[in-house]
């Protein structure tokens, strides 16, 4: 009891000294001249808050490691029916999903929907995420590079030739794939967090050449005025623009109402997101997705099995960066406005944060994380400067308690019953 | 001596001080990698709290009014090694130490978020903008034909190579000489073995990421001067230069980091020299892919085994 509390002391002791140095003194700059402040009472109450917070988790360190340890995992298998009655309910419980998702737009409001479209983004690139990182094993930080890819090929060729998002979308996948091709070519032979570091570096270069080729990019400006989606050519906006087109509530003969755009941008992401998850869900059974998981767990006995590796793990990055190329393009459908402000290394670091917090590999869990984690600082809003901090800390306890995830990976699988 | 010869010089100068904060950065990640095999991602964060530590504690004296310079600098220096070491011990015991053993990609995750935790911690705790420090140290030497093109070579930059210099003797004498430093070497060499070997192995890591957010922090306050400004997202961009520069050199080797930081250093200054200064980024990155591809185990060096 004594060398924990003196473990205690100690750690009290380092938080105290971590807490002055940052929080109790800050910096201001007086004309040219730099002063410091210190922090006022209440700041110094929450510093000796954290510092007791410390102290106290210290000296029980035990007993809460052993709460957490046997705190009861979520156990939902008892509560769905049994396997073979769930084989049948399955595809109902799947369409009744998806027409909800298809009618629910129409009955609230539309700064919901509008929240519900930015998510569905963000379920798509977690889902492309979660076949780098959560199926193939292989960390990548520029994650982010191949979304503004995507963005950037819509917007540039609607801008410079006028071609429509129908037939944006694919090239926009395909040229995010081609450069995670190009790169994934040279960079899979090496170590895993070599992989990181050189993603990493390719997420700032194209971002830093988005911001500077200003001619075709237009820099830190941005591209505005992109095209918005339009349904077999019917424009969405209160008159069409080009001579000859015909806007959707004039075809239809209806009033003019701008919530319609709303849910048409809603309802071509809830689309997308359901390819992604069929293509991507179809992939995991093949014997390619198997192939993923296999060199994920271990590499070298599927190398000695005669995998070839790198044409496994390239075609995981390839399809992962298209998956990012194909929300992007999207991106800026939506938007209408992209700059590379939107591409910077933070977004690929929610992207993963979305991947590890669903637990890497899983698609539910992945979905859904994705959902908690864009709809949560929408409702808290008022912590919204406390967002990135608290994303690193849920990164690093997510590690630290539970690595698989909220809802962890489950393959289908036969275990043999013990007579 | 040409215009051009000139320019070239004080790019060379401008490059080997830059290069020498790199090295000093690279070998934190050099060590830890070379005893772990992980790269601790939180480092560049350590780097720019050293550099908000020693202007903390520079206008913090000044307030008080102390005019020694030399003596607010040693204070300073020797608050954001102690500072520094202290975040970079801490960041060990809570974000890796509990994972050590787990998959390689827990860690790394893991690290990354410590970073972007530590990150915002900064900005939270002293906002997003820039602070300026007045310049402290100011003068130097100048050299060449005054009407083509002048060579300067500030006092601050031959203070940033004499530092630098002095640092990584320390560290070579320190890891040749003492018992501490020959444990690290074991560590490196066989983790296991030197844990059976009766070294209690969890305090040499936590000795490899003092040193490195010491080494660190001295980085910090040596840029913090010569720049005169820091914000919190700094820490980012000089933690992937200084990976580059340890890959460069050959990762797990501390001559070898010290040797890629000067290399990517002059680069660096070469081509902000001949080209827009923003691509320097890009061509200090492509390096990094180059040398991933053509000698992924750097310039010193070992290839790695894999065994079963």
């Amino acid at each position: 009891m004594t060398k924990k509390f003196y473990n205690a002391v100690f750690a009290a002791g380092i938080a105290l000294v971590l807490a002055c140095l940052m929080i109790g003194v800050k910096l201001n700059t007086e004309g040219t001249q730099l002063t410091v402040t210190g922090a006022t009472t209440e700041q110094w109450a929450w510093i000796g808050l954290g510092i007791a917070i410390v102290f106290l988790s210290q000296l029980f360190a035990g007993q809460i490691d052993r709460a957490f340890g046997s705190l009861p995992k979520p156990k939902i298998g008892h509560l769905l029916p049994e396997e073979k009655k769930m084989a049948i309910l399955k595809p109902w419980l799947f369409a009744a999903l998806v027409v909800g998702l298809l009618v629910w737009p129409f009955m609230v409001s539309r700064g919901a929907v509008d929240l519900a479209t930015l998510t569905l983004i963000y379920v798509m690139l977690g889902l492309g995420l979660n076949i780098v990182v959560g199926l193939a094993g292989l960390l990548d930080l520029g994650f982010v590079a191949f979304y503004a890819v995507g963005a950037y090929t819509y917007a540039l060729l609607s801008q410079y030739f006028g071609l429509s998002f129908w037939a944006c979308l694919p090239i926009s996948a395909g040229l995010a794939a081609l450069f995670g091709f190009l790169l994934g070519f040279p960079v899979l032979r090496l170590r895993g967090d070599y992989l990181a570091i050189v993603t990493l570096g390719f997420g700032e270069i194209i971002r830093i050449l988005l911001n500077n080729w200003t001619n075709l990019t237009g820099g830190p400006n941005g591209i505005s005025g992109i095209a918005k989606p339009t349904l077999f050519g019917l424009e969405f906006t209160r008159r069409a623009k080009e001579e000859g087109n015909m806007t959707f509530h004039e075809f239809m003969g209806i009033d003019y109402s701008s919530s319609y755009k709303v849910i048409f941008l809603y309802l071509i992401a809830v689309i997308l997101m359901l390819f992604v998850v069929y293509v991507i869900n179809r992939l995991m059974r093949m014997p390619i997705g198997r192939a993923w998981e296999a060199l994920r767990d271990d590499e070298i006995a599927c190398r000695s099995l005669g995998l070839n590796r790198t044409a496994i793990k390239l075609s995981a990055f390839t399809l992962g960066a298209s998956t990012a190329g194909f929300a992007g393009s999207f991106f800026a459908a939506r938007q209408g406005f992209i700059s590379p402000e939107s591409f910077i290394f933070i977004e690929s670091a929610i992207i993963l944060a979305i991947v590890v917090l669903g637990g890497m590999g899983s698609q539910v869990g992945v979905i859904l994380a994705a959902i908690v984690l864009t709809i949560l600082p929408e409702l808290a809003r008022e912590f919204s400067e406390y967002r990135m901090l608290l994303f690193g800390l849920v990164m690093v306890l997510m590690m630290r308690w539970r690595p698989e995830g909220l809802v962890p990976m489950k393959r289908p699988h036969l275990e043999l019953k013990q007579q | 001596m040409t215009e051009t010869t000139l320019y070239v010089i004080q790019q060379l100068i401008n490059g080997l001080t830059i290069g020498s904060t790199y090295a000093l950065i690279a070998i934190g990640y050099t060590m830890v990698y070379g005893i772990i095999g992980m790269i601790n991602f939180a480092h560049g964060e350590i780097y720019m709290i050293g550099t908000y530590v020693t202007f903390i504690v520079i206008a913090g004296l000044m307030g008080m009014g102390m005019v020694s310079l030399p003596l607010i600098l040693v204070v300073a220096l020797l608050l954001a090694v102690i500072i520094a070491s202290t975040y970079g011990w801490t960041v060990e015991r809570v974000a890796y130490r509990p994972l050590r053993g787990s998959n390689r990609l827990i860690p790394l995750i893991s690290a990354i978020g410590m970073s972007i935790f530590l990150q915002n911690y900064v900005v939270l705790s002293q906002g997003s903008r820039d602070v300026a420090l007045p310049p402290q140290i100011s003068g130097g030497w100048t050299f060449g034909d005054p009407s083509l093109f002048e060579v300067s070579f500030s006092y601050m930059q031959l203070i940033i190579w004499v530092a630098t210099f002095v640092a990584m003797g320390g560290l070579t004498l320190f890891i040749s000489r003492s018992r501490m430093g020959r444990a690290c070497r074991a560590c490196s060499e066989d983790l296991g073995m030197t844990n059976l070997l009766g070294i209690d192995t969890n305090k040499i890591i936590a000795l490899t990421f003092v040193i490195g957010a010491a080494l660190a922090a001295v980085a910090g306050l040596l840029l913090g001067l010569y720049y005169g400004v820091v914000n919190p997202f700094v820490g980012f961009i000089a933690g992937l230069k200084a990976f580059t520069a340890a890959v460069l050199g050959g990762i797990g080797s501390i001559p070898g980091a010290m040797l890629g930081g000067l290399i990517l250093g002059v680069t660096e200054a070469m081509t902000s020299a001949f080209f827009p200064s923003e691509y320097k980024d890009v061509v200090s990155f492509s390096l990094l892919v180059l040398i991933l591809l053509f000698r992924p185990s750097g310039l010193l060096g070992k290839p790695e085994v894999e065994k079963v």
